[in-house]
């Protein structure tokens, strides 16, 4: 590896710089500075500073109803792929290695299909006249049609499908580092299954764990054609809530100051648990 | 790869495997299900399978115009994206320079920020400049969305390799142009490749920030499919559907082949 001095790193990658300073960074830094704009209706944005918009934010139960249904399916739909993702990626490092290669395509290459795809399907399986009502009121279980469409668990279930793909990789990752003879010397010590499982090869995954988890939450929190969707026009998420009102009512201000409190607390908990995760586990990353 | 963790997984396990994969699949099944069917509305089950609505797609002008417009801009984007990316990845991994770091997280940046907060940015900043509802903005907005996985897997790749056979030509008098273009490029290719087909994937299927980017003349599929699907569900959704997923699943063979779907997809390829 060269230490050098020379301008030849700076001129390979100014082109790539630029590019995410005009059309990433700049962009962003013009709708903070938007945020700071009244609404005018009829003209659009108004003319002198304020924080009016972020007050309105603070103070409405309309928003806080808003926030906090984002951020609790959030930690919600972390949480159960965490439950799901963990033992799945565990189960694929069990199997013959021809079912694994087969198993990887079914849990990864969701990853690839559209997001519209895989929730239009969620919308076939949920509906009150869909694949999962008409099943379970065939199996007697049921008489009316159970309703999922349009609602918070419904659209759990369709995010947890779309994002347990990432954690099922990043524990999948952490579990190809660990050494295999750590759970033979255990398991011929007399421990069981769940005793390996619980005292050496779950402790030994953790930061797999935090790290797909992190990814998870920040992209559940974020999220937008799943819930609007699944969850339709009443069951508003921060994500839809932009949207209207940037294309809807055509309040940009308000829209930006909602995508500005979006991006910071997502990024907030995604660099302080990442500098968490560092500092607890450092000797796990050596 | 670890060691082969004993025998076979006990039952329990492989019965949570059984159904994790019915929950994955299940979904994408129902589908392609629905795309046969001969009614005229979503019903399952039917009676009567036909191709009603895959011959329905070559009526619909409007979904293949959305389709092959998302075909050319994936293509532009990653391309673009791979032209940027690889200068900058060898910078990364082969030198040592003061604000390599900074650098590094300003390029992986659009991982971090939502796509709805991008799309909004980038919306009323296109405006300003005259950008918007244009396709080259469109492709500079998906360009640099799909930058970080180029970049991941060049780096990746590019960390790889012994810097040693570099030297070498350079010792025996190759310039730093054939240096690159004999001995760093070739080595570097497998990375390149798979990140721009991650690169044009992750374009293709763009829903979030393309919505406020793109205007009515300039939608792509996704954006087409999700206004389509927020006026009505109808089995034409489900043909078009079917028509990606089985798309998809050749590139994913692809992928799986040549790289592994795991590493691709986390950025080790």
């Amino acid at each position: 590896m060269d230490t050098d001095r020379n301008r030849l790193p700076y001129w390979l990658s100014s082109p790539a710089a630029l590019a995410m300073l005009a059309f990433v960074a700049l962009p962003l830094v013009l709708t903070l500075g938007l945020s700071l704009y009244p609404f005018v209706p009829g003209t659009g944005v108004g003319e002198s500073l304020t924080s009016a918009n972020y007050a309105d934010i603070a103070r409405d139960d309309y928003f806080h109803v808003i926030f906090a249904r984002t951020f609790g399916m959030a930690l919600l739909v972390t949480a159960l792929c965490c439950l799901v993702g963990v033992p799945e990626a565990y189960v694929l490092s069990r199997l013959s290695a021809r079912w694994r290669a087969v198993s990887m395509v079914v849990v990864l290459g969701p990853l690839l299909i559209s997001v519209v795809v895989r929730t239009l399907g969620w919308a076939l399986l949920l509906g009150n006249e869909g694949v999962v009502n008409k099943a379970l009121m065939a199996a007697g279980l049921v008489r009316e049609p159970v309703r999922m469409m349009f609602t918070f668990s419904g659209v759990v279930v369709a995010l947890v499908h779309v994002l347990v793909p990432f954690m099922v990789l990043a524990v999948w990752a952490s579990l190809q580092k660990l050494d295999a003879a750590t759970e033979q010397a255990a398991a011929s010590l007399g421990a069981g299954l769940p005793t390996v499982l619980a005292r050496i090869v779950f402790p030994q995954v953790i930061p797999g764990v935090l790290s797909g988890g992190l990814i998870v939450f920040a992209l559940a929190a974020s999220a937008f054609a799943t819930p609007a969707i699944i969850g339709g026009r009443r069951l508003k998420v921060v994500p839809t809530t932009i949207y209207d009102e940037f294309l809807g009512n055509l309040n940009w201000p308000l829209g930006a100051a909602l995508a500005t409190a979006l991006l910071v607390i997502v990024l907030a908990v995604s660099l302080g648990a990442n500098r968490l995760v560092e500092r607890r586990w450092k000797q796990v990353f050596q | 790869m670890s060691a082969e963790r004993g025998a076979r997984a006990p039952w329990p396990l492989l019965a949570f495997h059984a159904a994790f994969m019915v929950f994955m699949l299940a979904p994408l099944i129902v589908v392609v299900l629905v795309s046969f069917t001969d009614k005229g509305y979503i019903a399952l089950p039917f009676d009567g399978a036909s191709w009603r609505w895959y011959r329905a797609i070559l009526a619909a002008s409007d979904f293949i115009d959305a389709f092959l417009r998302s075909v050319g801009l994936a293509f532009a984007a990653a391309t673009l994206a791979t032209l940027l990316a690889v200068p900058a990845g060898m910078a990364i991994a082969w030198h040592r320079f003061v604000g390599r770091e900074a650098l590094l997280g300003l390029l992986l940046s659009p991982l971090m920020v939502p796509h709805v907060v991008l799309g909004i940015a980038l919306l009323r900043f296109l405006t300003q400049i005259g950008g918007a509802s244009t396709l080259w903005g469109l492709t500079a907005a998906h360009t640099v969305i799909v930058l970080p996985y180029v970049l991941r897997l060049v780096v990746a790749a590019a960390t790889g390799f012994d810097r040693s056979v570099a030297q070498a030509a350079q010792s025996l008098g190759a310039s730093a142009w054939t240096v690159f273009r004999r001995i760093e490029l070739p080595l570097i290719v497998p990375g390149v490749a798979g990140g721009w087909l991650i690169a044009f994937i992750n374009s293709f299927d763009e829903l979030t920030m393309s919505i406020f980017v793109a205007s009515a003349a300039t939608q792509t599929l996704p954006v087409k499919m999700y206004n389509h699907i927020a006026h009505t569900i109808d089995p034409l959704l489900a043909s078009v559907s079917s028509v990606l997923i089985v798309l998809t699943l050749v590139l994913m063979m692809v992928l799986d082949r040549f790289y592994g779907l795991d590493r691709v997809l986390s950025g080790r390829a």
